[in-house]
């Protein structure tokens, strides 16, 4: 405690607890937040890029940029809602993939209209989540162990389907099918802005952040997914539905990678069914640099958000520096170091006060 | 008048282990029972039948006159039975006034928008345990960073908000120092004071002796003993809790010379 704070308690007790509260320096709750390590990192990344990468500050970079970034960040902010619960998805990157394929093939094979399978795609992709996330409330099994099971798995499908309907590695295109430039639209159409042309999925990883952040800070479900995350016996023995809660987590990694792999089919038209591996590292990295714990109960959705960004900012911007793109994991893996331990450090600074 | 709680008769089997065994307990509006064992006496077995972890399978548990199996720990809140567990009563890294309201949260706004009410729910957390006599500095820091004692109270003062009519608590004062132990009965007799019936398990007899009425003794499932507070005095209660003469034989192996520390 410091000795701001706690002196007081016994020389004013008729003060109003509000005027004590008002002590606390605005640069302490700042020290506070988890996403401070995040943001710090991500204004270091954009200084050292825009003095190394004369290319970068050019607003046409700036949306490549934000839209390398929205990829990543659409799965980072729901991967960082699970954490925060307290548990894990490796499957995150492949189910993107499956998703992608299932409702490219189901609208090839079976109907003229691609709406219909994306209508099918998100009830199989969610059907996934409820599968990880029953498995592991039912089993009590680590979710480590689980979700690891599923990536094989959906490895495997992801291949196996796709070379037994497609005979190919990829799927067909679907460009020429009714509902394709509406569903265009949606997932992978461009907006112009001041002359410079933006993903749409900017806005997706936008939204979704909004959105996790208001559910996370300011709903009852929020309270309880820090509180599963933090101590889940305790939750439960308050009356905090633990099991619905983490299977909500993991439905809602299953939508965002749903809006992923929609994204996905319709941005290239083909699916290529070996893609997504190893991506799910790059979103539980993104979360752990926007200052979730991995042992759970503590973090943030703007967090995994400014994670994602410099995950961003790094791909793009080797690019832009003309260096050799070989370098690119060497850099995130460093940056995940440096990040955790200045996050670690910032925590520990707060807590001593 | 109807106990608030009363147990009759019950027992508990884990497969082939008898975890209770005829096990009667009474609690009374304004009145604290004491549950009394050394450790594996069927104490947590008994707090977790009556929090509703567990259901027991025989004899009776009624609530107001009421006979009931209570089928989780929501089960039992809604019928006034709030249970303060010794280390898992609240999340660390959770804020005091998230804490407080955790499983019960208040929301103002309706449909998709409706929201925590944390104006209210910060002011509420503060009056509630101010009225218990805690001076919180800020209900903004982790709760984990308060001291074990401090954490125990806004345990109690949250089950007491929340309209208890049964408090029970799981060796509040285990871990704690004297001084603190002393804070968490004095918040336990406020509690009783308030018309509050409380089940106070612990097996530390001095502790128990201060503020309890009524005292049952546990020994390995069955019970040892019950008694009315003026049945019995606190060196019968701590030779009884301890096993009366397994104690004496200790206290002779013990002494040698000098008076064995007294802890």
């Amino acid at each position: 405690m410091t000795a701001a704070t706690t002196g007081r308690t016994d020389e004013e007790p008729e003060e109003a607890p509000d005027e004590r509260l008002a002590r606390r320096s605005p640069a302490r709750r700042l020290l506070n937040r988890p996403e401070l390590g995040a943001v710090m990192g991500a204004v270091a990344v954009f200084v050292f890029f825009a003095f190394v990468a004369d290319s970068f500050l050019q607003a046409s970079s700036l949306a490549t940029v934000l839209y390398a970034s929205s990829t990543i960040g659409i799965m980072a902010v729901p991967v960082a809602l699970l954490m925060i619960g307290g548990e894990f998805d490796l499957s995150t990157g492949v189910m993107v993939t499956s998703s992608a394929l299932v409702s490219s093939m189901f609208s090839y094979q079976m109907t003229a209209n691609v709406w219909v399978g994306v209508g099918v795609s998100l009830l199989v992709t969610l059907a996934i989540g409820l599968f990880n996330g029953v498995m592991l409330t039912r089993t009590g099994l680590p979710s480590f162990i689980i979700t690891l099971g599923t990536f094989l798995m959906l490895t495997g499908l992801n291949l196996g389907l796709t070379n037994l309907v497609s005979g190919t590695v990829s799927t067909k295109s679907i460009s020429d099918m009714e509902g394709f430039p509406s569903a265009r639209k949606l997932f992978a159409s461009h907006l112009t802005l001041f002359g410079v042309d933006f993903q749409v999925t900017i806005l997706w990883w936008l939204l979704l952040m909004a959105v996790a952040t208001w559910i996370l800070l300011r709903t009852r479900a929020g309270n309880w997914i820090f509180a599963v995350g933090g101590g889940s016996h305790a939750a439960r023995a308050v009356g905090v539905p633990v099991a619905r809660t983490k299977i909500g987590l993991y439905l809602g990694v299953a939508l965002a990678a749903w809006i992923s792999g929609q994204h996905l089919l319709f941005n290239y038209d083909v699916v290529q069914s070996g893609e997504g591996v190893g991506n799910e590292l790059i979103y539980i990295a993104a979360a752990v640099i926007g200052g979730c714990l991995l042992t759970g109960g503590y973090g943030s959705a703007v967090g995994a958000a400014v994670g994602a960004l410099i995950f961003g900012m790094t791909s793009k911007g080797i690019v832009y520096a003309a260096w050799n793109p070989d370098w690119f994991k060497f850099f995130l893996g460093a940056m995940l170091l440096l990040a955790t331990l200045l996050n670690a450090w910032i925590r520990k600074r707060a807590e001593a006060g | 008048m109807a106990a608030l709680v009363e147990l009759t008769e019950v027992s508990k089997h884990y497969g082939n282990i008898r975890a209770l065994d005829g096990v009667s307990l009474r609690v009374n509006a304004g009145e604290i029972t004491c549950v009394l064992g050394d450790n594996g006496a069927g104490k947590s077995t008994l707090i977790k039948i009556i929090a509703g972890l567990h259901q027991h399978d025989g004899g009776d548990f009624e609530i107001e006159g009421e006979p009931t199996r209570l089928t989780s720990p929501r089960a039992a809140l809604e019928r006034g039975v709030a249970t303060v567990y010794q280390d898992l009563a609240v999340v660390p890294l959770m804020p005091v006034w998230r804490n407080f309201f955790l499983g019960s949260e208040p929301v103002t706004g309706r449909g998709p928008f409706a929201r925590l009410d944390v104006a209210a729910m910060r002011r509420t957390t503060r009056d509630a345990l101010l009225r218990m006599g805690i001076d919180l500095r800020d209900v903004d820091q982790p709760i984990g960073t308060l001291s074990g004692g401090e954490r125990q109270c806004v345990a109690i003062a949250r089950a007491i908000h929340f309209g208890a009519k049964v408090l029970v608590l799981d060796e509040p004062t285990a871990a704690l120092g004297v001084k603190q132990s002393g804070v968490v009965l004095k918040y336990v007799a406020a509690a009783r004071d308030q018309g509050i019936g409380v089940v106070l398990i612990t097996h530390n007899p001095h502790h128990a002796y201060l503020v309890a009425d009524r005292f049952i003794l546990l020994k390995r499932g069955t019970m040892a003993g019950r008694y009315e507070k003026s049945e019995i005095d606190l060196d019968e209660l701590t030779r009884q809790m301890a096993g009366g003469s397994e104690l004496e034989e200790l206290s002779h192996e013990l002494e040698r010379g000098e008076e064995p520390s007294g802890s």
